[in-house]
């Protein structure tokens, strides 16, 4: 029966051709839109650190003065120097890491290259363990290199391609500001994607090309990028008493300690410094996971969530178009339906078989719809966002186009062939 | 138009109600989602337009750093202004902290009392000597700073000296001096004690717009003079047609003073500010894109549904013919009915369309839409529907009367 209907369908709509080619474009230029802003807003709020994300936690603090202080306030999105360093010493957790962004010039020693200034971050060891980072060679510098302010660093693949034209360069030395420092390990390609451990230094760019440990970046004064907060004015910002707030700090519980000890942590350690004086207001912290703190720092552009609404807009209208152009070709082959009933056919077969010619259509939209995607995404790849390299049509996203076009049609369907199927057979055989 | 026109036309509609409410529907949608989509792309054209207060055609910016710590950063600082002020066709050069739309800013909370909790957040701009000429922004009260005025910024931060003046926008005269001259009037801005306000221009944008919209025109002009290794910008005034004559030439003047430095960009400002709208022209072209296609399926939509109502009512047309009824009479019955529906489909729309616009003001912090972009929505939504029945409408009036005595 359904190859049948397949049949009667293909010729109804190979009868009307402009009819039907209006309908499959309207679909297709409807799902086609929600599918590329939908593959956008997918790629945009996807986990950064798959399976890792519920064990990776950003910690916060309130180290303000008590001026200006009300109940229930959100503390500071980042720690002072001094905080942070104490948090790292008592551990505490499966692993603690401490850092900021920064920026380095560096010297190629190959001859024709240019000084450049290259994207970094000062952090401690446990960064890369942590968030996961791949290592192509070698791996990170010690827990004591971090102690010591060794003269150390992880330099991503494209910096090793870059400066030594190799990856395994393990142990060679890359000058950084006039000083020299030593490789410990290259990382392989690896993006994460939102750059969620710091929000201040793009969202969805590239990642950095260098990393050292932070205490060598204090020491060799070495450029930090991102935001700061002070509440005083200091000469020096970046000292480790200094009340100004700009460090990341980011905790992996789960083995050792629950997210519920670290919290009491947090809050007995806050109680203590409010006891010695440092800190004059009552103990203020949070401890958010990754999935937590993108939602609350709402990462995901507006504009691109104002574009997905848009595009559903235009779905409707295109489906609203499609209800009313099926509706007229039903209604004007009354004549030909009439027939069937007279010779037998139920309602429900009638029902079945209009439902059927309009799914087909759906399938044709879906095609069209695809390529229409594809399309779109390759003007997304093409704006000037630091997010457009990362819009890809995936499987998922392919299978879903075709559901939603199929699923889109037959719900355009519903209502045309329900009245369709409401044809009597006497009246039409006796005008026609 | 005749109003007797309408009452044929209504029962007629009448008959087909699902098809009518169908097509009244996809019209008020559309309406709705362009006038929002019109006005979407409005704002953000408007502030691509955004006034900087700068002499923009005349300005080239570059971004410089160093290698290492730079002992003497001050003195390679005024060796670096020579040779650009060296260069033909330049006319003003200074070191700055940040520039409009650069992105990069420096904000500070000031007010004409000191530690005021309601001080408001203005952005702060400081340069070397020379900076607001650079700028080429204009002076309307008041005079520029002196050469006397201006302090160093190592000495600034040390606290052994101390900015004694600063000059404000008119945004920032008149939210903290409304109806009295702020010339000569003390303003905290930076440190313990008070600047004096010794001039107000016209206008000064932000670098970027983190503050808000309310607080786009605050900003501050400090006479602080700071080496390029903290400021990070030079900004170059040159004789208009030879900003980019002049940008050719800077890197080569730069690095003759010293080369172990980075240059890491050098750009005319109409490509810092190119630079800086570029997502909210992407928006806007793509707001274009939908909104023209929306009104293209409408379009076809209505063309569809009007070429089957022709179809259907060929008796009825021939006999209307046939009773004396010319082409005119045809053509102007359909594009009555069309207009009929397209108006119903807008009153629709504007309400739908408003309701739209107040759930994006408050989930996406977009303004409220003014009323003259409902008639926008409207005027192009009539417009295309005429133009979509007109195709069929024509097909009809070439019916012939005859068709009236044949049987189907």
């Amino acid at each position: 029966m359904f190859a049948y209907y397949l049949d009667l369908a293909r010729r109804s709509l190979a009868r009307d051709r402009a009819l039907t080619a209006l309908m499959i474009v309207a679909i297709a230029f409807g799902v086609g839109a929600s599918m590329t802003t939908l593959t956008v807003l997918r790629t945009l709020s996807a986990d950064p650190l798959p399976g890792k994300s519920h064990h990776v936690f950003y910690v916060q603090l309130d180290p303000r003065k008590a001026k200006g202080y009300t109940p229930g306030t959100e503390p500071p999105e980042q720690l002072t120097r001094a905080d942070a360093e104490a948090l790292l010493r008592a551990g505490h957790a499966d692993r603690t890491t401490m850092m900021t962004g920064g920026n380095a010039a560096i010297e190629p020693a190959r001859a024709g290259i240019e000084p450049f200034l290259a994207d970094a971050r000062w952090t401690t060891s446990e960064f890369f363990p942590m968030f996961g980072a791949p290592f192509a060679a070698g791996g990170s510098w010690a827990a004591d290199d971090d102690a010591r302010a060794a003269r150390v660093a992880v330099i991503s693949r494209a910096l090793a391609d870059k400066l030594f034209g190799a990856v395994d360069v393990v142990g060679k030395t890359i000058r950084v500001e006039g000083t020299p420092l030593r490789i410990t390990g290259v990382l392989d390609d690896w993006r994460l994607s939102p750059h969620f451990y710091d929000l201040n230094t793009g969202v969805y760019g590239p990642g950095e090309q260098l990393f050292a440990p932070f205490s060598t970046s204090r020491e060799l004064k070495l450029a930090r990028g991102g935001t700061m907060d002070c509440w005083d004015e200091v000469p020096d910002p970046e000292a480790v008493g200094a009340p100004c707030t700009w460090i990341q700090f980011w905790v992996e519980l789960g083995t050792t300690t629950t997210a519920a000890d670290y919290q009491a942590f947090l809050t007995s350690y806050s109680q203590d410094q409010h006891g010695v004086g440092r800190f004059e207001r009552p103990p203020n912290v949070r401890l958010r996971d990754i999935r937590d703190w993108l939602a609350f720092k709402e990462v995901v552009p507006s504009d691109v969530r104002l574009q997905t609404w848009i595009s559903f807009g235009v779905l409707v209208v295109c489906l609203i178009n499609t209800v009313g152009l099926l509706l007229t070709k039903f209604l004007h082959r009354a004549p030909e339906i009439g027939v069937r009933r007279a010779l037998g056919a139920s309602r429900r077969s009638i029902f079945a078989q209009l439902l059927i010619e309009a799914g087909a259509i759906g399938l044709a939209g879906g095609v069209v719809g695809l390529v229409l995607a594809w399309l779109g995404l390759w003007v997304v790849r093409n704006q000037p966002t630091d997010y457009a390299d990362l819009a890809q049509l995936d499987l998922p996203m392919l299978l879903t186009t075709f559901v939603l076009a199929i699923f889109a049609s037959l719900l355009a369907g519903l209502f045309p062939a329900w009245r369709g199927c409401q044809v009597s057979p006497a009246l039409q055989l006796k005008v026609s | 138009m005749y109003p007797m026109h309408f009452v044929p036309i209504l029962s007629a509609l009448r008959r087909h109600r699902a098809a009518t409410a169908l097509i009244v529907l996809e019209i008020s949608v559309t309406c709705a989602i362009v006038s929002n989509t019109v006005f979407l792309i409005q704002d953000r054209l408007s502030r691509i337009d955004h006034a900087s207060g700068l002499a923009e055609d005349e300005l080239v910016r570059v971004q410089l750093t160093g290698i290492g710590e730079k002992p003497q950063a001050s003195a390679l600082t005024a060796q670096d202004l020579a040779a650009l002020r060296a260069i033909p066709g330049v006319r003003y050069a200074a070191t700055a902290n940040m520039v409009p739309f650069g992105n990069s800013s420096w904000n500070t909370d000031i007010s004409p009392i000191p530690r005021d909790p309601d001080a408001i957040n203005s952005a702060m701009y400081f340069g070397s000597q020379g900076l607001l000429e650079a700028m080429g922004a204009q002076l309307i009260a008041g005079r520029s700073f002196t050469p006397g005025e201006f302090v160093a910024y190592a000495d600034v931060q040390a606290e052994k000296a101390h900015p004694p003046s600063v000059i404000i926008t008119r945004g920032v005269a008149e939210r903290l001096f409304a109806g009295k001259t702020p010339i000569g009037q003390p303003l905290y801005v930076w440190g313990k004690e008070p600047q004096t306000v010794v001039g107000v221009i016209e206008r000064l944008a932000r670098p970027n717009e983190a503050a808000g919209r309310a607080s786009a025109a605050y900003a501050v002009v400090l006479p602080i003079d700071v080496p390029y290794t903290v400021a990070g910008n030079y900004l170059i005034r040159t004789d208009a047609p030879r900003a980019v004559e002049v940008l050719a030439q800077v890197s080569a003047a730069l690095k003759r003073v010293d080369a172990s430095r980075i240059i890491l960009g050098r750009q005319s400002f109409a490509e810092v500010r190119k630079d800086y709208f570029k997502q909210d022209r992407a928006l806007a072209l793509l707001l274009t894109g939908v909104s023209i296609s929306l009104l293209v399926v409408t379009a076809l939509g209505i063309v569809g549904l009007a070429s089957f109502w022709v179809q259907q009512r060929t008796r009825q047309i021939g006999v209307r013919r046939a009773l004396g009824a010319t082409r005119g009479d045809i053509l102007l019955y359909f594009q009555v009915e069309n207009f009929i529906l397209a108006t119903t489909g807008i009153v629709m729309g504007m309400v739908l369309g408003y309701a739209i616009n107040l759930w994006l003001m408050h989930t996406y912090q977009v303004p409220r839409l003014p009323a003259m972009f409902l008639p926008v929505g409207a005027a192009l939504l009539w417009l295309v529907g005429q133009i979509a029945v007109l195709g069929p409408a024509l097909r009809a009036t070439m019916i012939p009367p005859a068709t009236a005595s044949r049987t189907s």
